[in-house]
C-alpha cells in the first residue's frame, strides 16, 4: 500500500476488520470504571400537563438507587436547546409531549434505575394538548415567526397563466433507527472536570452545553467520540440531553455516570424527521412548463426549535429541486404541537421541500397526459438563461440534464416505458410503475459560521502519523476519507496514519458533522496541517539534500530530491534533531458564501451535489403490497476520494429515502403516544426489499468545478432524496389502475394502505358510470 | 434435579450456578463475560444486532437473537458469537473477510449480527439470492442499503465450506432446575416430566421458543416468578406424517414444521417463511404461536382453514380439542391449570382440496400481519362443495369466517359468489384500528383476499402474486 496515492482508492473502512470481528468499541462496549453507577429517566405519560409535584422518595428509598435529580437540582443552565433555549434536560413545571424526561435516577444497575424510576410519585394538572399540523395552523401555534422566500410575483403569474392547478400532500416523519442508540458515559476528574464519552454527532455542542448544565466552564469538559454506531442526523442536538443526564447525575455522586436509552425510550424522547404539510397552487402552460407557484410548507416541529429554523429554511431552499421557479412564493410555517421536537434528519428539510415539488411537476405530467420525465426535464434549470435559484443564487455547475440524459439512455427509461405500459394491458391484478427523478441539492451549512473546521496533525520521530480533526465518524468512512487526504499529502500509507478520537480537547470549537460537509470541511483543515509540516520538513530535506525545497518529493513512504532520497521517518528525524516543529493545526472556512436571512436572498451554497434514480415497481392492487423491482441510480460525487465508500452512502441513503417514503409509519394515538416505538412496529427497509437489479453508478464526468479537496463532492445526504423516485413510480402503477393517468390523493408514507386505499378510490370512480350505464 | 447449567461457551466449556432463569443470552454475554461483540439494538429480536450461534449436539447450527433467548436455553449446547470466529491465529473467518472485501460494514453497530447470521448460512448449502435474503431477514442494517451484505453473502456462501469441527457439548443429566433471585425455573427431558412439573407449578409459564415470553421480560419488565422451559422435551420435537394427518410436536420449531408443511400446502410455506426471521423461526414454535393466543398469529388462520386440532393434555389426562374451540376470547384459550398444548394434528385433507393463504403486513418481510387469511376449499363441477376460512386481524381472536363459509357453500364458484361472500363478510368482523392498519383497510384486504383465493382457483390466467425482486 505504502507505494500507492492512497486518494481515489476504493479502500476498506477503517474499522471494517473490526466491525466483522466485535473488536469496534462503542460506548456500551468501553470497560466499565469502577463504581459505574447507571441512569435511567422518568418519562412524562402526559402530551401536555402541568406539574404539580414530583415526589421522589419512594425511589430514593430503593436499595441501589444513589442519586435522582430534578430540574430543581441542576447547578447551571437546565437546557440543551441548541440554537434556541427550549429543551429542558428535565421538566421543569411543564411537561409539553408524551415521553419527556422529568428527573432521572442513577443506580447500580440499569435494571435498579427502571424499577426505581416507577417508583415516582408525579401529580399533574392535564392541559389540552395540540397534536397535529392542523391543530397547530388552527390555533396559530408555532415555535417560530413564519417565513417567506420570494421571487417575481407568483399571484399575478399564477392569474396569468392558462393552466393551474391546486393540491396537498402531507409527508410523513422519519425515525433515524441509528442501530446504536443514544449514549454517553460521564466520568468526573479532579477540580470538578468532566470527560464524556458520547455518542455524538456534536462533541463541541455536548461540551458546552454540559458545561453548561453543570456550571462549568467549557475548558472543564472534554466531549470524546470514537465513534457511533450511525448517526443520520439524531445524534446531532439530541446526544446532548442525554450526555448532559450523565453529567449532570456524575457531578451529584462523584461516581461515574453510563446513560444509554433502551429502543423504546430512544424513540419515544428523541427527535424525528420533520413531518410536513405542503400545500400548492401552480400555473404552467401546456408543455408543462411552470410559470407560477405558491408554496406553503407547514412544517411539524414538536414542542421546541431545537434545529427546526434551519431544517425549515432548507425546505423552503429545496422546494424548487431541480427546477427552474420563476415567480414564485414559500410560505413556510414552523408549528408547535404537544408532540417531541423533531430535529436534523440526514437532508435536514430539503427531503421534504424536494417532495413537494416532485409532487407538483407529476401532477402537471398527469394532467396533461406527458410523460413525467419530459416535464421535469422541461422545467430543469438552465446553464445560462432560467439558472437563479428564488433565493438569488447562481446555479454555476449545473449538471442535471446531462445525468438526468445519461441515466435515462443507459437505464433503457423508453423501451422500459412501453415494456410497463404492455404489462399493464395484460395484467389486471399485478401493476407496474416506473420513475425518474432528479435530484439536486445544496451543499454548505445555510448557517454560513458554521461552515469552519479544525483539525491537528502530528508526525513522530518514527515517521508515523496521528490525524485528529472535528469531525466524527458514524459509518459514513470520514476518518478514512480524511486519513486518506492526509497519507496522500506525505505520500506514505495509510497504515502509517492513526486516526485518533474526536475530542473537543484536541481541536476546539468545531460544527457537528452534518450538512453532508464533514469531508469538504476536515478534509481540507486536514490537509492544511499536513500540508504545514511538509513544507517544514521539505526544508529540512531541501538542506541534507542541497536541492531547492520546491524539487523536493514525497512519494512512496519516501522523500526525495537531487537524486538522493531518504525514508519519510529518517526525514522526520532529522527534522527533530534539527529542531522544526513537527506538529500543526490546521484551519478552513468555507469561501464564496453568504446569506441574508432578512432578504432571504444570498449564496448559501458553495456547490450543488446532483443525481437522479430510475426506479420500477410492481404493485399488488389487491392488497396495496409492493415490490421495486429494479433501481437505476446516476450519482455525482465529483471526483470520488474512495469510490466503494460514496457507493456504500448512495446505496444506503437510497434506501433510507425510499423507506421513509414507504413502509416507514410514524403512528401517533389520539393522546400523542406515538405507538411505533419499535422495530416491531416501525418498519425500516430490510434485505430483501432490495432489488437485485440495485445498479449505482458514480456519474463519471462528475469533477467539482470549486475547489473543495480533490474536486471532490459531499455525498451524505444527496443520495436519500433518489428516494423519491420509488414514491413517484408507485404512483404511476396506481395509475395504471385507472386511466394510466390519474392518481388519487396519495401521502407519505406510501404504505400498502394508502397504495390500496387510492386504488380502491379509482376503482370506485370507475365502477360510478358503469353501474349508472346499467340502471 | 441439577441446578448447574453446563454449555459451551466457543471453545470453553461452562458450568454455572445462581443462575437467573429470566436472565437473557445477551445479559449474560455483554455482562459477566464482557463480550461486548454482540450488541443490543432493539431487546426484541427484530434487528438481528444480537444475532449469536447454536449449536447442538447434532452438530446444526441455527442462529438465533440473544436478546430474547434465556439462560436455561444454552443447557447442553455450544453458544458462538462474532468474538468466535476467527482462526487460533487471529485470521477472521471467511464470511467475515468477505464483509471486510465487500465493505460491507458503515457503522459496524449491526455488522456482528450480520456475520452471525451468515456464518449460520455458510455451514449450509449454496444459498441463492431469495435464500439469503431468507437469511438475512432478521438483520436490519441502516447504513448499507444491504447490497455489499449481500454480495459478501453471495460470494462466500459456495456450499461447499467444511463443517466445523464439533466441540463435544458437555453432557447433562438430571432435569435442570435453577432458582436465583426469586425465580424458578424446570427444564423437563420428556412430556411426562413437563407434565408432572405443571401439575406440582399451575403458576407456572411455558417458555417454549421464548420469542414472545421473552418480550414479556425485555419489553414489559415483568417478573416471571416460574418458567417452564421446552428445550429439552425430546419427544415433543417430532413433525411427522401419520394416517393423513400432519401431527406437530407442540415444541416443533418454525423451521422444524416448514419442509412438512410446505410439501402440502405451500402457500403455508411461504406464510411461515415470512413469520420474524430465520432467527425466530429456528426458536419460536407453531405451539406458542397458537397458545399465546394472539389475535395476529400467522399460523392460526391456516391452522383453522386446515381443521387443526390440538392434543392437550394435563397430568397423564389428555383431550383432543379443535382448534376452532380452542379460543375463549382475546389473549384467552381453553387450556386449563396445568393443561398443555402436547401436539398439533392437521389432517392433509382430500385428494384435489385446494389452500390457499395470504399474510398482508406493512413490509413484506419480519412484520407482523394487518390481515392474515387462509382458505381451504373443494370444488366439484364448479360448485363450492365445502370451505372453510381462518382470519387473523380482523377480531380480538383468530377466527374463522362461518357468514362467509356459509354464503359460499354450495354455490358456483364465480364472481358473483364472491362479491356474496365478501358481503358476508362486512357484516361478520368489526377489525381494530391500530399502528399496523386501519379497520378500513383491514376489511377491505380481507375482501380482496376473498376475491384473491377466487383468482387463484378459478383457472384465471393473470398474475396475482408479486415476484420478489
Amino acid at each position: 500500500m505504502n507505494a500507492i496515492a492512497p486518494v481515489g482508492l476504493s479502500v476498506p473502512h477503517d474499522s471494517a476488520t473490526k466491525h466483522v470481528a466485535g473488536q469496534a468499541v462503542y460506548i456500551d462496549d468501553m470497560a466499565e470504571p469502577p463504581g459505574l453507577l447507571h441512569a435511567f429517566l422518568g418519562l412524562s405519560p402526559h402530551a401536555h400537563a402541568r406539574i404539580l409535584s414530583i415526589d421522589l422518595s419512594a425511589v430514593l428509598a430503593m436499595p441501589g438507587v444513589v442519586a435522582a435529580m430534578t430540574a430543581r437540582d441542576v447547578p447551571g443552565v437546565n437546557d440543551v436547546g441548541p440554537a434556541f433555549l427550549g429543551d429542558p434536560i428535565f421538566a421543569d413545571g411543564l411537561v409539553e409531549y408524551h415521553g419527556q424526561s422529568m428527573f432521572a435516577v442513577a443506580a447500580t444497575s440499569m435494571a435498579l434505575a427502571r424499577e426505581a424510576a416507577s417508583r415516582a410519585v408525579v401529580t399533574y394538572e392535564i392541559l389540552p394538548p395540540v397534536l397535529t399540523i392542523d391543530e397547530a395552523l388552527a390555533a396559530q401555534s408555532f415555535v417560530l415567526p413564519t417565513q417567506t422566500m420570494r421571487r417575481g410575483d407568483a399571484d399575478a403569474a399564477l392569474a396569468a397563466a392558462p393552466l393551474r392547478l391546486s393540491g396537498r400532500i402531507d409527508v410523513g416523519g422519519q425515525e433515524h433507527f441509528y442501530l446504536e442508540g443514544q449514549v454517553a458515559m460521564a466520568i468526573p476528574g479532579e477540580d470538578g472536570d468532566m470527560l464524556v464519552h458520547s455518542s455524538t454527532q456534536h462533541p463541541t455542542e455536548v461540551q458546552h452545553l454540559v458545561a453548561r448544565a453543570l456550571k462549568l466552564s467549557d475548558h472543564s469538559v472534554v466531549c470524546e467520540t470514537r465513534r457511533m454506531g450511525g448517526g443520520f442526523g439524531g445524534k446531532e442536538s439530541q446526544a446532548s440531553g442525554i450526555a448532559a443526564t450523565a453529567a449532570l447525575l456524575a457531578q451529584k455522586t462523584g461516581r461515574p455516570v453510563k446513560h444509554r436509552l433502551d429502543r423504546d425510550d430512544d424513540m419515544i424522547l428523541t427527535g424525528k424527521r420533520h413531518h410536513c404539510r405542503i400545500d400548492y397552487d401552480v400555473g404552467f402552460d401546456k408543455d408543462g412548463r411552470i410559470l407560477g407557484i405558491v408554496f406553503a410548507q407547514a412544517i411539524g416541529c414538536g414542542f421546541s426549535p431545537d434545529l427546526s429554523a434551519a431544517i425549515a429554511d432548507r425546505a423552503m431552499f429545496h422546494a424548487d429541486n431541480a427546477y427552474y421557479l420563476d415567480h414564485v412564493r414559500i410560505v413556510s410555517y414552523r408549528c408547535k404541537t404537544n408532540t417531541v421536537s423533531n430535529t436534523a434528519f440526514r437532508g435536514f428539510g430539503g427531503p421534504q421541500g424536494m417532495v413537494g415539488i416532485e409532487h407538483v411537476v407529476d401532477e402537471i405530467a398527469r394532467f396533461l397526459r406527458i410523460d413525467p420525465l419530459t416535464v421535469r426535464k422541461r422545467n430543469f434549470y438552465g446553464k445560462r438563461e432560467h439558472n437563479v435559484t428564488p433565493y438569488g443564487m447562481t446555479v454555476e455547475d449545473n449538471i442535471i440534464a446531462e445525468l438526468t440524459a445519461e441515466l435515462e439512455r443507459d437505464a433503457g427509461y423508453a423501451i422500459r416505458r412501453k415494456a410497463v405500459k404492455i404489462f399493464n394491458a395484460e395484467q389486471p391484478w399485478i401493476k407496474r410503475g416506473l420513475a425518474l427523478t432528479p435530484v439536486k441539492f445544496g451543499i454548505s451549512f445555510t448557517l454560513t459560521h458554521m461552515n469552519q473546521a479544525g483539525a491537528l496533525v502530528h508526525v513522530y520521530t518514527d515517521g508515523s502519523v496521528a490525524l485528529n480533526h472535528g469531525g466524527t465518524e458514524m459509518g459514513q468512512g470520514l476518518y478514512l476519507k480524511v486519513a486518506q487526504i492526509v497519507a496522500a499529502e506525505f505520500g506514505i500509507g495509510l497504515d502509517r496514519v492513526k486516526i485518533t478520537a474526536t475530542t473537543t480537547g484536541k481541536v476546539p470549537n468545531t460544527s457537528p458533522t452534518a450538512a453532508s460537509s464533514g469531508t469538504d470541511l476536515n478534509g481540507k483543515a486536514a490537509q492544511l496541517a499536513a500540508r504545514a509540516i511538509k513544507q517544514r520538513m521539505a526544508a529540512v530535506a531541501a538542506t541534507a539534500f542541497d536541492v531547492p525545497a520546491s524539487s523536493v518529493v514525497f512519494a512512496g513512504g519516501r522523500v526525495a530530491g537531487g537524486g538522493q532520497d531518504m525514508g519519510f521517518g529518517e526525514l522526520a528525524k532529522l527534522a527533530h534533531r534539527s529542531r522544526v516543529q513537527l506538529s500543526s493545526t490546521g484551519y478552513y472556512s468555507t469561501p464564496k458564501i453568504y446569506y441574508d436571512t432578512t432578504t432571504k436572498q444570498g449564496r448559501p451554497f458553495y456547490y450543488f451535489a446532483y443525481g437522479a434514480a430510475l426506479s420500477e415497481v410492481e404493485v399488488d392492487t389487491l392488497t396495496g403490497e409492493y415490490r421495486l423491482r429494479r433501481v437505476d441510480i446516476l450519482h455525482d460525487a465529483g471526483q470520488s476520494l474512495n469510490p466503494a465508500i460514496d457507493l456504500g452512502q448512495i446505496e444506503g441513503g437510497f434506501v433510507q429515502g425510499m423507506g421513509w417514503l414507504t413502509t416507514e409509519e410514524l403512528w401517533w394515538d389520539d393522546k400523542g403516544h406515538l405507538r411505533t416505538h419499535a422495530p416491531s412496529t416501525y418498519k425500516i427497509p430490510a434485505c430483501g426489499d432490495v432489488p437485485a437489479a440495485f445498479n449505482v453508478a458514480l456519474f463519471k464526468a462528475g469533477r467539482n468545478k470549486e475547489d473543495v479537496v480533490y474536486r471532490s463532492k459531499a455525498v451524505g445526504e444527496p443520495p436519500l432524496m433518489l428516494g423519491i423516485a420509488v414514491f413517484h413510480a408507485l404512483r404511476d402503477a396506481i395509475a395504471a389502475c385507472g386511466d394510466g393517468w390519474t392518481v388519487p390523493r396519495l401521502d407519505a408514507p406510501a404504505t400498502a394502505e394508502r397504495v390500496l386505499m387510492a386504488i380502491e378510490t379509482l376503482r370506485a370512480r370507475a365502477a360510478e358510470p358503469n353501474a349508472r350505464a346499467a340502471e | 434435579m441439577r441446578d448447574t447449567l453446563h454449555f459451551r461457551l466457543g471453545p470453553e466449556p461452562r458450568t454455572l450456578r445462581h443462575v437467573d432463569p429470566t436472565m437473557t443470552v445477551l445479559e449474560y454475554l455483554r455482562g459477566a463475560e464482557r463480550l461486548c461483540g454482540t450488541k443490543e439494538g432493539c431487546a426484541e429480536g427484530d434487528c438481528g444486532a444480537c444475532t449469536v450461534v447454536l449449536v447442538d449436539r447434532q452438530g446444526h447450527h441455527r442462529a438465533v437473537n440473544a436478546c430474547v433467548l434465556f439462560m436455561p436455553a444454552l443447557d447442553g449446547q455450544q453458544l458462538l458469537t462474532v468474538e468466535h470466529l476467527a482462526a487460533a491465529d487471529g485470521t477472521p473467518h471467511p464470511v467475515q473477510q468477505a464483509m471486510v472485501d465487500y465493505h460491507a460494514s458503515q457503522c459496524g453497530f449491526c455488522t456482528p449480527g450480520f456475520v452471525m447470521s451468515l456464518y449460520a448460512l455458510h455451514t449450509g448449502v449454496k444459498p441463492d439470492r431469495t435464500a439469503v435474503n431468507e437469511a438475512l431477514a432478521g438483520n436490519l442494517c441502516r447504513c448499507t442499503g444491504y447490497r455489499p451484505i449481500v454480495d459478501a453473502a453471495l460470494a462466500v456462501c459456495t456450499g461447499d465450506a467444511p463443517p466445523p469441527p464439533p466441540d463435544a457439548v458437555p453432557a447433562t443429566d438430571g432435569m435442570l432446575a435453577l432458582a436465583h433471585n426469586g425465580r424458578q425455573s424446570f427444564s423437563p427431558r420428556s412430556s411426562g416430566e413437563l407434565a408432572r412439573v405443571l401439575l406440582d407449578h399451575p403458576q407456572a409459564t411455558i417458555v417454549a421458543g421464548g420469542t414472545d415470553a421473552g418480550l414479556w421480560v425485555t419489553k414489559q419488565h415483568k417478573t416471571l416468578p416460574v418458567t417452564v422451559f421446552l428445550d429439552s422435551v425430546g419427544d415433543m420435537a417430532d413433525v411427522q406424517l401419520a394416517g393423513g394427518v400432519i401431527q406437530i410436536g407442540a415444541r416443533a420449531t418454525y423451521q422444524d414444521a416448514l419442509p412438512v408443511l410446505e410439501a402440502h400446502f405451500p402457500d403455508f410455506g411461504t406464510t411461515i417463511r415470512r413469520i420474524g426471521s430465520r432467527q425466530i423461526r429456528n426458536r419460536g414454535t407453531i405451539g406458542g404461536n397458537i397458545a399465546n393466543a394472539s389475535p395476529i398469529g400467522d399460523t392460526p388462520p391456516a391452522l383453522l382453514a386446515l381443521d387443526a386440532a390440538l392434543v392437550l393434555r394435563r397430568g397423564d389426562t389428555r383431550r383432543t380439542v379443535k382448534l376452532d374451540d380452542f379460543y375463549a376470547s382475546y389473549r384467552k384459550t381453553v387450556l386449563k391449570p396445568s393443561e398443555f398444548i402436547e401436539r398439533i394434528d392437521i389432517p392433509v385433507g382430500a385428494d384435489g382440496m385446494l389452500f390457499r393463504c395470504y399474510k398482508v403486513s406493512k413490509r413484506f418481510d419480519q412484520d407482523i400481519s394487518a390481515v392474515c387469511a387462509a382458505f381451504r376449499l373443494r370444488l366439484q363441477d364448479g360448485i363450492v362443495r365445502d370451505i372453510r376460512i381462518g382470519f387473523g386481524g380482523m377480531a380480538a381472536t383468530p377466527v374463522r369466517a362461518h357468514t362467509m363459509e356459509a354464503a359460499l357453500t354450495g354455490r358456483p364458484w364465480t364472481e358473483a359468489t364472491v362479491r356474496m361472500g365478501q358481503a358476508a363478510m362486512d357484516e361478520a368482523f368489526s377489525p381494530l384500528s391500530d399502528m399496523r392498519a386501519s379497520a378500513a383497510y383491514r376489511r377491505v384486504v380481507a375482501r380482496n383476499l376473498l376475491l384473491k383465493c377466487f383468482l387463484e382457483t378459478s383457472g384465471k390466467a393473470a398474475a396475482t402474486r408479486l415476484v420478489p425482486a
